[in-house]
């Protein structure tokens, strides 16, 4: 769909404001036409959970790089030619049986999107950023997840240019699983640490 | 600056609500606006911590009441007025009517394009030794800069303890102001979460920030 495409009487303020914009930096020479396009395609097609679902599943089947990505993640991420670069400073933290990692961007909307894609809506609300560092435990619950009360949730504020991944536990029931079939069960909240990676056989 | 961008800590947002299998854009527009940052900002008309600056100096009751991508586009339009690269005349027409200002880096073409797709480099040589070590106790600063700050509103006054030094990054209380990017280390400091929240937090919580040296002393 193009800008173009809409019933000029249906435009909303902020489309008018947008598509005025547009306008100007394009008649200013700013902007080569095509080259927002160019990025919009980019972004939907090359980033995404999948890029970091194909780093966890790593982990979890290759000791040495899972080694590797705590003590430098943007180096060991670097070192798989397939996943997109993630530039400097990505930090992957380990959930344990006694601790779990969450991230958050209280002040913004800081989120690793190379890896990731771009953040939901929810992650850069107000209730999620306001609530992240002062109420884990009730936030998990908004998400349907219950961890042992003696569970050390561990926040990480990302309150600068470092980028956190979670590296969630492989889930029980997946000895022998390529590391294909373990990336199809790593899902983007598991990598925020709102949510678990799938469980094979279970109903998605 | 004490605004209500600044929301770690604060009661009665409500609960995080997950929509499901959630598209990447929810309408063309927030899509184009996303794009004109990324190009904008690639062409050198501003750094990416004056973006967050010109969202976080919007009204209070217009940044809680808009959306992300409203946010995004409010933020623009001011920042690109203020920097002389859009006059108030082009906005009112819809059109340029005044003459361009040359970008630091030139028109952003579709050949920049992989640019955006690499996130920057922050980290910059270090002008002086590290204050601090992790292990060491810290207090957050009492500070109340009336500009941007990354040093959130929660921790101020607190201790807590240096777990990682990233080198030193690009400061953004400056990059913002164009003042300089000002090379400062940062840290990684964990909070108790007794520290920050008393009896009310929870005791198996810890809770960390990213905190550049000058929001530091020594605890």
């Amino acid at each position: 769909m193009s800008r173009h495409d809409h019933d000029r009487s249906e435009l909303s303020e902020t489309e008018l404001r947008v598509r005025a914009l547009e306008t100007i930096l394009t008649e200013k020479g700013y902007v080569e036409p095509g080259a927002l396009d160019a990025i919009i395609e980019a972004y939907e097609t090359r980033i995404g959970p999948h890029n970091g679902a194909r780093v966890v599943a790593k982990a979890w089947t290759d000791p040495p790089f899972k080694q590797a990505l705590l003590d430098d993640a943007t180096k060991a991420v670097g070192t798989l030619g397939h996943v997109s670069r993630v530039g400097d400073h990505l930090v992957a933290v380990e959930n344990t049986p006694t601790r779990h990692n969450l991230v958050v961007c209280t002040l913004c909307s800081c989120y690793p999107w190379e890896l990731l894609g771009l953040p939901p809506v929810w992650y850069k609300s107000a209730p999620y950023r306001s609530r992240a560092v002062k109420d884990p435990r009730g936030v998990l619950t908004d998400f349907g997840i219950t961890l042992p009360a003696e569970t050390e949730i561990r926040v990480w504020d990302s309150t600068a240019e470092t980028r956190f991944l979670v590296l969630p536990m492989r889930p029980a029931g997946t000895e022998g699983f390529s590391e294909q079939q373990l990336a199809e069960l790593v899902t983007r909240d598991s990598m925020v640490g709102t949510g678990f990676p799938k469980t094979p056989g279970a109903p998605s | 600056m004490n605004g209500v961008h600044d929301m770690g800590g604060m009661d009665g947002f409500g609960s995080v609500e997950a929509e499901p299998n959630e598209p990447m854009f929810h309408a063309r527009w927030e899509a184009r606006v996303m794009a004109m940052v990324r190009a904008m900002g690639a062409a050198g008309a501003f750094n990416i911590d004056a973006s967050r600056y010109y969202r976080e100096t919007l009204p209070p009751e217009v940044y809680l009441a808009s959306s992300y991508y409203r946010k995004w586009l409010l933020g623009l339009e001011n920042m690109l007025i203020d920097k002389g690269f859009v006059a108030e005349a082009d906005m009112a027409a819809a059109h340029a009517v005044e003459p361009p200002k040359p970008l630091k880096r030139g028109k952003f073409r579709i050949d920049d394009v992989e640019r955006v797709m690499t996130r920057g480099q922050f980290a910059r040589p270090a002008p002086a030794a590290a204050k601090f070590k992790p292990g060491d106790r810290v207090r957050a600063k009492n500070i109340h800069p009336l500009t941007h700050t990354r040093l959130p509103r929660y921790v101020r006054g607190h201790v807590g303890v240096v777990e990682r030094d990233h080198g030193c990054h690009v400061f953004p209380d400056t990059a913002a102001l164009d003042l300089g990017e000002n090379p400062q280390r940062l840290y990684t400091v964990v909070f108790d979460g007794a520290e920050l929240w008393g009896s009310d937090g929870d005791p198996t919580v810890k809770i960390s920030i990213e905190a550049f040296e000058p929001y530091l002393e020594p605890a």
